[in-house]
């Protein structure tokens, strides 16, 4: 009876499509499919260069470990916090909803904030964008992961307001499942920066 | 009348598994194996006995956990197989566009 209530619900706000597929969610995942591609090679490109600068600073005299990691623990928990804010758009608890995206877009913004202050550090140790090929390989590939982690915070921000001004009405969950797939997308690259770029022993 | 049969059949069974999704308590345990894992990563990376070891370590830790976030976060393992096709397979051609360009790099740059 529950199934068949919840059946007739999504019938209400999803458009058929003759795949039974939402043509919304299959975008985003083919979107996320190219972004594998599109890191994949930023990805190849910082591995082909890496331990070929002939002038420093080296990756082994700038990097933080402890700091990185914190920074890897707080995205990692806005993974948590979304999925919390989807599953209370599935019990139709707004209030909640609402709280757990605000508190992703925090969580995202502290990890940009974190991502700044070591740009900064890096740079005031004499790294730069065109310094050597780890700062060229480095900053671009981590300042991409970076600007997608900012459009992932306009993201959670948006659907905040969408739904205090009304735009996202109780059950309509799809918004939120897809903006949580790109959130978690952004949070699984990340897990393969962290440990490429920061954790494997130059 | 049967495409809408098997459109509405299609809507049920999505139904169906948003039930089966993991609740609340389930995600804050991933989340903490996720965490454990993370600090494993860490720990490893301290160690110098397992030094000839670290890069398949680290390997199959960062691995661990993109298969968890992409299973259970990304609802992968409940969601329609397809969209499980839609990301795998541009995952593994980046992965073997990676293996190709690494290895033709480094025979350039050594000389072989």
């Amino acid at each position: 009876m529950a199934e068949a209530s919840l059946a007739g619900h999504l019938e209400a706000h999803e458009p058929e499509t003759t795949t039974g597929l939402n043509h919304r969610k299959v975008l985003m995942w083919i979107f996320l499919g190219s972004e594998c591609l599109f890191f994949g090679s930023l990805i190849s490109t910082y591995l082909i260069y890496r331990n070929r600068s002939l002038v420093g600073p080296f990756p082994q005299d700038t990097f933080d470990i402890p700091y990185t990691s914190v920074s890897s623990f707080v995205l990692l928990m806005s993974s948590l916090t979304m999925v919390l804010a989807l599953a209370a758009a599935h019990r139709r608890n707004l209030a909640q909803m609402r709280l757990w995206l605000l508190t992703t877009a925090l969580l995202g913004t502290v990890f940009i904030g974190g991502q700044v202050y070591e740009f900064t550090s890096f740079v005031n140790h004499g790294l730069s964008l065109s310094k050597n090929l780890f700062g060229t390989t480095f900053f671009v590939l981590t300042g991409f992961h970076g600007a997608h982690v900012t459009v992932g915070v306009i993201i959670m921000l948006s659907l905040v307001f969408n739904s205090w001004r009304g735009g996202i009405k109780e059950g309509e969950t799809l918004g939120i499942e897809i903006a949580g797939l790109y959130w978690h997308f952004v949070d699984v690259v990340w897990i393969v920066i962290f440990t490429v770029v920061y954790l494997l022993p130059y | 009348m049967s495409e809408t049969n098997a459109v509405s059949s299609s809507k049920e069974s999505r139904a169906v598994r948003e039930n089966l999704h993991p609740g609340n308590w389930e995600y804050v345990q991933i989340a903490v194996v996720l965490a454990i894992i993370t600090g494993a990563e860490v720990m490893v990376y301290y160690q110098e006995a397992v030094r000839s070891l670290i890069v398949p370590i680290l390997l199959i830790l960062s691995a661990c956990k993109f298969t968890l976030v992409a299973m259970f976060f990304m609802h992968l393992k409940f969601d329609n197989r397809i969209f499980s096709i839609f990301f795998s397979g541009p995952l593994v051609l980046a992965f073997a566009v990676m293996m190709a360009v690494l290895s033709l790099f480094h025979r350039v740059l050594l000389g072989a």
